[in-house]
């Protein structure tokens, strides 16, 4: 008898050591092999003492297209998507263009990428009548798709003209970049990849000319960059003081 | 002077039916083209992602701005105290209430998400022009609504020009929204100037005044009561001094872009380009709306003749829609500025005149709006007392002399 209960001793001991063991795995890499990603936690509302930007450096774009097609497959339109197929051309929703300018006297040309430029006094966010077009505190404009009533007044007011609206139904969008027919919507500045700690897609795909990071810290890449070399901004004489910025723009 | 009296008109005609009629088929058949936009999107029509804004907001514009202008008779009469516009004032307020409500249905019908009404009644942001607009239309109807309560009940009439001034007021208001909606954008070449919001005011006396007058004589024709020369001439004596007005402001809007040299692209795009707009702006909005109206509401020998004075009407009229088109449509054909001097090309138009073919669903919907505005005039005079009994000279003008 006394043999049992130690053999029963024994037992207990090496099942509750193996509970443990097991439960400390279990917890263990929780604690020790998180690491705090550059963007705050999820359930951390956003703050203003970021602002988000991109930097473009248009000497060295050479209109390869692939922010288009970066953008274009991480949300869900144009090439991205199976829908608007009775769309006419100009009824299809484009979030990022490459843009031709040239100097007619002088001839000299060059290629940029225009997507919306996420001002910090947005004009479509002023005329949107619901509020929907809104900017958030870490300067990402986007649209509330579920108060958008399609008026498109926004598109009106955008001298980037940086807003589609969408013209016909849709079944093949992303979860995560919510479309609708008859709302109105632009670039996000991929909200969700930021919100993540990743680059915006086009940034990612560029691999020449764009850069992305916090305007608002000094010590930042595109902050640095920004005090070597200066930067301008499209329609800078509307004060808008958009978070998207251009180098070379020198025409 | 005499007291006036109201009656209901009678309302069962052959005519009378025909025109209840026609009307319900224009409404059907705008609510058809609606239920086709809404149901497929708008990629039926010819509206796209460079005119956002197309043929039935042209309509919307013309009817809202038309139907604060509708008004001015009744204010003239209330606030301005001119005894002999007084019989005229409930069928100014009904007119007025009747083209906002037909502007409003298009506006609203026309929107990517109807179904979201409730929304923008319920989530408003107050920088924008766009919601102070919707206080100020539905506020409208509560305004007019009260003056003409205040008109039509014999108890209450001591407080129809206090009513009447609330209702001067908040017209003005709203059609200086009207005109703001364009006015505050300032992204656009053809936009951004303060003129707009006088300008619209004036378009609204002018373009109201032109429908007052012409509701007025299909009223009278088709009932057959008197309507003199005395009211007449005046009405047709103020549109031409409104058209005049109208014109003038259009001057000084081209003028002072003639002046500065950055906006002479988009002056000439209007004034002197190789496309419809230029088309119209000469041909209907100045000759035909404009220069011909004056002409023929101050010549001694067309002023005086009610077919002419219909006929300018009828063009004033057109040049309205014109010009409202121009507004509209050319204000957004013209390529955004972002490099200026730059020759500018891109897979969304960028820099190149954007191109807008009206579509049919759109003008069905916009003559929907027409109808429904017409419609609710037909049928109110049947039921209420709008229409006075007589407008001949020796009833109304308080200072006719009896033919000798």
């Amino acid at each position: 008898m006394s043999d049992n209960r130690l053999f029963n001793e024994k037992r207990r001991a090496i099942l509750g050591g193996t509970a443990a063991a097991i439960a400390g795995i279990t917890i263990a890499p929780g604690i020790f092999l998180t690491e705090t990603a550059q963007a705050r936690p999820a359930d951390q509302p956003v703050t203003d003492k970021v602002r988000w930007g991109i930097l473009i450096n248009t000497n060295n774009c050479n209109d390869c297209n692939d922010c288009v097609t970066a953008c274009q497959q991480e949300n869900g339109w144009g090439m991205g998507s199976d829908d608007e197929k009775n769309s006419q051309a100009n009824q299809k929703a484009q979030w990022i263009r490459t843009v031709k300018i040239s100097n007619p006297e002088t001839g000299y040309a060059k290629t940029l990428p225009m997507m919306c430029q996420h001002c910090e006094h947005p004009p479509c966010v002023d005329v949107c009548p619901t509020g929907a077009s809104y900017k958030r505190v870490d300067g990402i404009v986007m649209v509330d798709k579920h108060i958008c009533i399609g008026c498109r007044y926004c598109m009106m007011a955008c001298p980037y003209k940086a807003r589609s609206f969408i013209h016909e139904n849709l079944t093949d969008q992303r979860s995560y970049a919510p479309r609708g027919i008859g709302t109105v919507e632009s670039c996000t500045m991929c909200v969700h990849r930021v919100d993540d700690g990743k680059d915006p897609a086009c940034v990612e795909a560029c691999s020449t000319s764009m850069i992305f990071g916090d305007l608002n810290d000094p010590n930042s890449e595109i902050s640095q960059e920004l005090k070597r070399h200066g930067g301008t901004q499209i329609r800078a004489d509307l004060k808008l003081n958009p978070g998207v910025r251009y180098q070379g723009l020198n025409v | 002077m005499k007291k006036v009296h109201f009656s209901e008109i009678k309302g069962d005609s052959a005519g009378y039916l025909s025109i209840v009629g026609i009307l319900g088929l224009f409404i059907a058949a705008g609510l058809g083209a609606f239920w086709y936009m809404e149901h497929n999107g708008h990629w039926v029509t010819g509206m796209n992602n460079e005119v956002v804004w197309g043929i039935p907001h042209v309509f919307a514009v013309f009817l809202i701005v038309a139907a604060s202008g509708a008004l001015n008779v009744a204010s003239i009469s209330s606030v301005f105290s001119k005894a002999a516009y007084k019989p005229l004032a409930r069928l100014s307020g009904l007119l007025a209430l009747a083209l906002l409500a037909g502007g409003l249905m298009v506006l609203v019908l026309d929107l990517g998400r109807p179904d979201r009404l409730i929304v923008a009644m319920t989530y408003y942001n107050f920088k924008s022009i766009f919601a102070w607009n919707i206080y100020l239309y539905t506020g409208f109807f509560a305004v007019v609504i009260i003056y003409m309560w205040m008109m039509m009940e014999r108890k209450m009439n001591r407080y129809t020009k206090a009513a009447g001034t609330a209702a001067f007021i908040w017209r003005l208001a709203l059609t200086t929204g009207t005109g703001s909606i364009f006015g505050f954008i300032v992204a656009r070449q053809f936009y951004d100037s303060a003129i707009y919001a006088p300008m619209f005011i004036i378009m609204s006396f002018s373009f109201g005044l032109a429908v007052f007058i012409l509701v007025l004589m299909a009223i009278f024709g088709g009932t057959g009561r008197p309507l003199g020369d005395a009211i007449l001439f005046r009405l047709k004596n103020l549109l031409g001094v409104f058209v005049a007005a109208v014109l003038f402001m259009v001057i000084i809007f081209f003028l002072t872009g003639l002046y500065a040299t950055e906006h002479h692209g988009v002056v000439a795009f209007i004034l002197n380009g190789d496309n419809i707009y230029t088309k119209l702006f000469w041909v209907v909005q100045v000759i035909l709306g404009s220069i011909a109206p004056i002409a023929i509401l101050y010549n001694p020998v067309t002023g005086t003749s009610r077919a002419w004075i219909a006929i300018a009407s009828l063009l004033v009229i057109l040049g309205g829609m014109a010009q409202i088109f121009i507004i509209i449509i050319g204000g957004q054909a013209y390529p955004l500025i972002l490099f200026p001097g730059m020759e500018v090309a891109s897979s969304f138009t960028d820099g190149v005149v954007a191109s807008y073919t009206p579509s049919l669903p759109e003008f069905l919907l916009g003559m929907s709006g027409v109808a429904v505005a017409l419609i609710i005039v037909t049928l109110a005079l049947k039921v209420l007392q709008f229409t006075p009994n007589s407008l001949a000279d020796a009833d109304v003008d308080p200072h006719h002399k009896a033919a000798a």
